[in-house]
């Protein structure tokens, strides 16, 4: 089955075209990483499929297209992790996770036992329980990011968006997060649709990867088709050697002048 | 130090309104109001307004030993206008603890949509076509105040909805900006042309909570309780808009329809409570910001906790002004920023050092 499905996206803003006939198909349970240069589009589409920006075209999500969809519908199916998401000052991390039950409640209804139970786990899926009582702008960036993934969770929508996960991230917590989102995905059977800019940990982590440039996709397949030292190049403006490792192709910076 | 509740099955305490706060804000207004019945130029003593207040019951019978010139201050001048401060200063101040949350400003108050302005406008207008004193419920200038009010508020909502590309909280208080200073203009304008009234108009945009009996509670009443328990009702999703609108709206809450539910209910219960005691300032602004320093950062907690504090506040202010310059008053206006002010430095320097 197809967890996410956009047919001939186009998302303008101002009437600068951001995204284009863009074609993307994700199958439940996959993870697909979109790649491209800054300004690629590439936040947009994540935007654009969590229905916080209008789009032309068709997008739907388990079938079901977002248009008709309502605020709490939709994020019941989708949840979106901001690449900069942002801290209220003085919350702690039990209702900063809270916040993610929001579209399973009325206006005026409080939460209940059960939405304190779906964050429990969650935190206990990310390890992060013994965080529950400190205040979020006082988490390290790493504990950060798991405490953020945690309120996605805690949606208990089965697509999960990330948008450049790893970006704030050291070495080790990158691989972090992305082998705990790997589990997660597994464990819970979660759809993945994630943009990066390191190729190579994108490459390692996803099923298939989409190139995205200049609001259109140049390439969609499996990281070895699509991480082509000439692909790079030409988008990137990037001088680089793709190594052909067991774990996927290792993108390499080469310095020297950029090529045209 | 206030008691930890206990933990939940999962050992997950998220926030939540303590009993125990609750109880100290009850008590502060019960202290407020008590003051507020018992000190005056007529000396009552405490223990006999209480047995009259007891005699007040319904199906008990206390004899408090007050005559009825006294049983009459008691029930018809004291009672009505500590009930009056307690809900002018309840809506007020949650008034501005709900705008602050929506708009996501900690510089919002009860009269960023232009409420002052419109109703000061109205309130002049009334005045100086000599319609009116500003006392009782058939007084018109009460109600231009509140039509004034309504229309300007209604004007902001307009023009800020059509703020195109810019930011929808932004626009709206830019709207508020602009509606408020056309309609202060306005005001100014027509004062100036009947300047024999300025002294009425001028005690509208001080604030006092006069009373007549209880005409003006009986008026403003309705309206307070009706907002207030929409505002108390949307307190556990306010949390939400904390994150930003894009956030908010990606985690499922409707936005815009929760924005435009608080500002009417925050705009017309303060419309109300402006239309019977005149600008009161500071309110808005000092209870809401007392209460998130000492209390905590989410409004579940901070919106009730509000609504007693804010009351409590107003009757206190509300005492100092009657009894400094007995027998005359000073306007409340006056008092609750000379002694808000100060104040609240002093919980913004503590709450510095605390944290």
């Amino acid at each position: 089955m197809t967890a996410i499905s956009c047919r001939d996206v186009a998302v303008a803003f101002d009437g600068f075209e951001v995204l284009r006939g863009v074609d993307l198909d994700v199958a439940s349970g996959g993870w697909v990483t979109v790649v491209g240069p800054n300004g690629a589009g590439k936040s947009t589409l994540l935007r654009a499929a969590a229905g916080v920006v209008a789009a032309a075209g068709s997008i739907s999500l388990g079938g079901r297209p977002v248009d008709g969809l309502t605020r709490r519908e939709l994020a019941r199916l989708v949840a979106l992790v901001s690449q900069e998401p942002v801290v209220p000052t003085g919350m702690r991390v039990v209702d900063y996770v809270l916040l993610g039950r929001t579209a399973h409640l009325g206006f005026f209804e409080p939460e209940g036992k059960r939405d304190l139970t779906v964050v429990a786990s969650a935190l206990d899926a990310l390890d992060a329980r013994h965080l529950a009582d400190r205040v979020v702008d006082t988490l390290s960036g790493g504990e950060r990011q798991r405490i953020v993934v945690a309120r996605a969770l805690a949606q208990e929508s089965p697509v999960l968006l990330l948008d450049e996960p790893t970006t704030a991230l050291d070495m080790g917590h990158q691989q972090e997060t992305l082998e705990l989102v790997d589990r997660l995905r597994s464990e819970r059977n979660l759809t993945v649709l994630a943009t990066m800019h390191d190729l190579t940990l994108a490459g390692q982590y996803a099923d298939r990867l989409v190139m995205l440039v200049a609001g259109q996709v140049v390439a969609d397949g499996p990281a070895a088709e699509v991480l082509t030292a000439e692909a790079v190049a030409h988008h990137y403006g990037a001088r680089v050697r793709v190594i052909d490792d067991a774990t996927g192709p290792i993108v390499v910076p080469v310095p020297g002048a950029n090529p045209g | 130090m206030t008691p930890t509740p206990p933990r939940e099955p999962d050992g997950l305490r998220p926030v939540s309104l303590h009993g125990w706060w609750l109880v100290f804000a009850l008590g502060a207004a019960g202290l407020a109001s008590m003051a507020g019945l018992v000190l005056g130029p007529a000396d009552l003593g405490v223990g006999r307004v209480l047995v009259e207040l007891a005699d007040g019951l319904p199906f008990v019978e206390f004899d408090s030993g007050l005559g009825e010139r006294q049983q009459a201050i008691v029930w018809e001048i004291r009672l009505p206008r500590v009930v009056l401060g307690l809900l002018v200063g309840a809506m007020l101040a949650t008034a501005g603890g709900a705008y602050q949350g929506v708009f996501r400003n900690p510089l919002a108050d009860p009269y960023l949509l232009g409420v002052a302005a419109g109703a000061g406008f109205g309130a002049t207008v009334a005045i100086v076509t000599g319609a009116g004193d500003g006392i009782g419920v058939l007084d018109p200038v009460p109600l231009a105040a509140f039509a004034g009010a309504l229309l300007a508020v209604t004007l902001t909502y307009l023009v800020g909805a059509t703020g195109g590309r810019l930011n929808p909280v932004t626009s709206l208080v830019l709207a508020g900006v602009a509606v408020a200073s056309f309609f202060t203009a306005v005001q100014t304008f027509v004062q100036q042309r009947e300047s024999e009234t300025i002294r009425q108009v001028y005690f509208f945009v001080l604030g006092q909570l006069r009373t007549a009996g209880w005409d003006e509670v009986v008026l403003l009443a309705p309206y307070t309780v009706v907002c207030l328990a929409v505002i108390l009702a949307v307190r556990h999703r306010l949390d939400v808009l904390g994150v930003g609108d894009e956030e908010a709206g990606a985690l499922g809450l409707e936005v815009r329809r929760m924005r435009l539910v608080t500002v009417v209910a925050a705009s017309l219960g303060t419309a109300a409570a402006v239309a019977v005691s005149g600008l009161i300032g500071f309110v808005g602004i000092i209870v809401p910001h007392t209460v998130r320093l000492i209390f905590g950062t989410s409004y579940r907690v901070i919106l009730p906790l509000t609504v007693l504090f804010g009351g409590a506040f107003l009757v206190a202010a509300d005492l100092v002004a009657r009894l400094v310059l007995q027998p005359a008053e000073i306007p409340i206006g006056v008092v609750t920023a000379f002694l808000g002010a100060p104040f609240f430095v002093v919980v913004l320097r503590s709450a510095r050092r605390a944290s």
